[in-house]
């Protein structure tokens, strides 16, 4: 997992937030990995200092939430860009040339799956089977779906996220 | 809280208005006109919310806005040709709506009575002439149970699911049956476990109904669909997911417990939207809760969203993420039906499992096992994808030919191309070859050829894809989604994907084939859990049916699908080349040299093999093979 060295800036208003989340489940079977989930969306990742703050909350040690952090994809420890581009690498995507599709993002981007461009503008995500797969291969710019696309298209649909 | 006769009632009350979506051509004559658009992810991700947006402020306008009703439908089905629209009366289907094509269809047909033939949906019959949708084989030769009100009903409104007989399975199973009652029925249906497999459900839930009433015990549901292309659970609880509402209290009364978990995916978005919807018309209307039906039966489901880990469809992978840990599978036994969730009895079914309860419960097991062939029975749901025209949802009887499945409701391979392989069973399945195509599609016929039926992701691959390369996709998978926990799996799956990667960069050597084959078996013995024991299976499968082609990437040095980078060579036909340097100068190696008016010639060693000279010459003039 990639850890990001960009410093971690959260706010009172977002650990406010967190603490509530904390709250609502407190005492309930199994809450770790649903506070992780809305702790991320609190601030978008998880970092360390996220990570600390649940463990001396709930009394659960920090190797094992950084463990469970570390073992599902949807964690991030990194921050993600402004827009998130996800190429599905479904397999019905993937037949009909996702991995093509893929390289010509990190061309034009410049960094690769699971980075963020130094402008913080476009991160990378690699995804598998958005469900779409009547429009494979497909790609999702900070939420719009692209369909039944080929690399050619990428330049002029990154370029509306100026 | 509704009682049964107040259930019935609803349904009563609303036959009306769902009658002429299921039965066009016998209905009574329909109270309104119906305009169902597709709210399925396919159709979602295609303007599908923007089309329903444009017809509500075209019906705030209109004189007749109270006979017009817009249903936002669960998946239709054939998401090629989202996002589709249908009106009742009538049975009219649109394909490929655009919101600028809604002005006309509502003026013209829905105020006007007049359907815009233009827009129609349609498919290309045997002789390549078009017929209409409602002729074609993909609307007429499936078989619906799973499915059956997926894009039929709005997935947000508990009457409409009322009015398909909903909840009456729940009422009958705890007024007129006892427990065991309900597993009989079961276990006579010969339902088998849809999430792969294959396991009979009647049996698993036996297991674990010793000592009910007296020991904690779990309904789980699997809805963490993880094979990359596959997109049935997902369908079902968008399209209908009271249905597996209504089966989880089936189960629960059945063994004895009052609490379920439904774990679906994080990246499910709608689908979990819809669940939450339907959980609290459910606990309106009393279907979970305490005292259902007025027994003394409680139930109530909780939703627990995965984190992207495929190892998670695992069981014991999956109780583990629930109780909120990294999701490892442990050693079975014990099984979960003795010791699961939080140590407890637990059943697990699959969503697709869960959505045939209902009907099953209600109709009998001898309706349902009329369908399918001697030891699978009912139907499966199959998400079709890749080289095939009729990408989509199909649900057929078990039993139906791999052709019937591809050529006739599928439509076949697009573009003329031959169809290779399809296949079946996601990063744990196999390659079914042509010369299988007339194999039955049922557990053990898939299993003989080295398949598997999997959950029903169903990819169907022409003669432009390479097999090495799609076994080294899978692997890659299986390399990147294994867990760690055992080492067959950690380290031998990782090996065999470096030999797929040696073989496929040119340097793969004769004897690589039996050390696969070797690592493949020995993988599958000694693994602990589904995942490593079927990772090896795309590679055995391909090795089987097409060592041909693993040789020519070894012994020739090509890769006849012209997949392989390494192994494709760019040549230029000086016939055809017309001196026009438009390749040259796209060439970011510079590996094209020739003179303007004069054929150009590519310079092997320089050739970085990226295809851009092939993209760029207009005259047909540079080949790959």
């Amino acid at each position: 997992m990639k850890v990001s060295n960009v410093p971690f800036n959260g706010t009172k208003d977002q650990e406010a937030k967190l603490l509530e989340v904390i709250a609502k489940y407190k005492g309930q079977k199994g809450a770790l990995m649903p506070i992780m989930q809305e702790a991320q969306e609190i601030y978008g990742y998880l970092p360390y200092q996220v990570q600390k703050i649940i463990s001396d909350e709930t009394g659960i040690p920090i190797e094992k939430i950084y463990g469970v952090a570390t073992f599902y994809a949807q964690f991030s420890m990194s921050p993600k860009g402004k827009y998130v581009v996800s190429v599905c690498l479904g397999t019905a995507c993937y037949v009909k040339g996702a991995g093509k599709l893929l390289e010509e993002v990190e061309k034009q981007l410049g960094i690769g799956d699971g980075e963020c461009t130094a402008d913080g503008k476009f991160s990378i995500d690699v995804c598998r089977c958005v469900g779409a797969c009547g429009l494979a291969p497909v790609m999702i710019v900070g939420g719009d779906v692209y369909g039944k696309l080929t690399p050619d298209m990428v330049e002029g649909i990154l370029a509306k996220y100026e | 809280m509704k009682t049964l006769q107040e259930i019935k009632d609803i349904q009563a009350a609303k036959h009306g208005q769902i009658d002429i979506r299921f039965n066009p051509d016998t209905a009574e004559e329909a109270v309104k006109t119906y305009v169902l658009v597709c709210g399925g992810t396919g159709c979602t991700s295609n303007h599908a919310a923007e089309i329903i947006e444009e017809l509500n402020k075209l019906i705030d306008g209109a004189a007749k806005r109270d006979e017009i009703q817009i249903i936002q439908t669960g998946c239709q089905g054939l998401c090629a040709k989202g996002p589709i629209l249908v009106v009742h009366p009538g049975n009219v289907f649109y394909q490929e709506v655009r919101p600028d094509m809604v002005d006309r269809i509502f003026d013209e047909h829905i105020l006007g009575g007049k359907p815009v033939e233009e827009y129609f949906m349609i498919e290309e019959g045997a002789d390549g002439k078009d017929i209409p949708y409602v002729e074609s084989a993909f609307y007429n030769d499936q078989l619906r149970m799973a499915l059956r009100n997926c894009g039929k009903i709005d997935p947000e409104d508990i009457d409409e699911y009322i009015a398909r007989d909903g909840y009456q399975a729940l009422g009958k199973a705890l007024t007129e049956m006892t427990p065991d009652d309900v597993i009989q029925v079961v276990t006579d249906s010969g339902l088998r476990g849809r999430g792969g497999g294959g396991f009979p459900t009647g049996r698993k839930w036996a297991f674990a109904s010793g000592d009910r009433g007296k020991v904690q015990k779990y309904v789980a549901c699997n809805a963490d669909e993880g094979d990359p292309g596959a997109f049935m659970d997902r369908s079902i609880l968008e399209g209908d997911p009271h249905s597996i509402l209504e089966a989880m209290a089936i189960a629960g009364y059945a063994i004895g417990a009052n609490q379920g978990y439904i774990y679906v995916r994080a990246e499910y978005p709608i689908a979990v939207d819809r669940l939450e919807i339907a959980l609290k018309q459910a606990r309106e209307y009393g279907m979970l809760g305490k005292g259902i039906f007025g027994t003394d039966f409680d139930f109530d489901v909780d939703l627990r969203l995965g984190a992207g880990a495929f190892v998670c469809g695992e069981e014991t992978a999956l109780m583990t993420s629930i109780e909120g840990n990294r999701g490892e599978p442990r050693p079975r036994p014990p099984f979960p039906a003795v010791k699961g969730l939080f140590g407890a009895p637990t059943v697990l079914n699959n969503v697709e499992t869960y959505a045939n309860i209902p009907q099953i419960i209600l109709n009998g097991a001898e309706w349902f096992n009329q369908y399918g062939t001697e030891t699978s029975k009912g139907t499966k749901v199959f998400a079709l994808g890749g080289k095939i025209n009729n990408t989509g949802l199909v649900e057929v009887p078990m039993g139906t030919t791999l052709r019937q499945v591809v050529e006739e409701i599928g439509g076949g391979v697009p573009g003329g191309k031959k169809f290779k392989a399809a296949q079946t069973g996601g990063p744990s399945g196999g390659c079914i070859p042509a010369s299988s195509y007339d194999v039955p599609i049922d557990y053990e016929s898939l299993g003989k050829i080295g398949s598997m039926m999997g959950s029903g992701g169903m990819i169907v691959l022409d003669e432009d894809n390479c097999m090495v390369d799609i076994a080294k996709f899978y692997l890659g998978f299986t390399v990147s989604e294994s867990c760690g926990k055992c080492t067959p799996c950690r380290i031998g799956t990782k090996r065999m994907l470096e030999i797929l990667e040696k073989i496929s960069a040119g340097r793969g050597e004769l004897e690589d084939l039996e050390k696969l084959d070797e690592l493949a078996h020995y993988i599958k013995a000694n693994s602990l859990c589904g995942l490593g024991q079927t990772a090896p299976n795309p590679i055995l499968s391909t090795l089987e049916h097409f060592r041909e082609e693993y040789e020519a990437h070894i012994v020739e040095k090509r890769c006849p699908a012209g997949v392989c980078k390494a192994l494709l060579n760019y040549t230029i036909d000086a016939e055809l080349c017309k001196g026009c340097t438009k390749c040259a100068r796209n060439c970011p190696a510079n590996a094209i040299k020739g003179e303007v008016k004069q054929p150009h010639v590519i310079d092997a060693a320089a050739c970085i093999k990226c295809g851009a000279c092939m993209d760029n010459c207009a005259f047909g003039a540079i080949s790959r093979k």
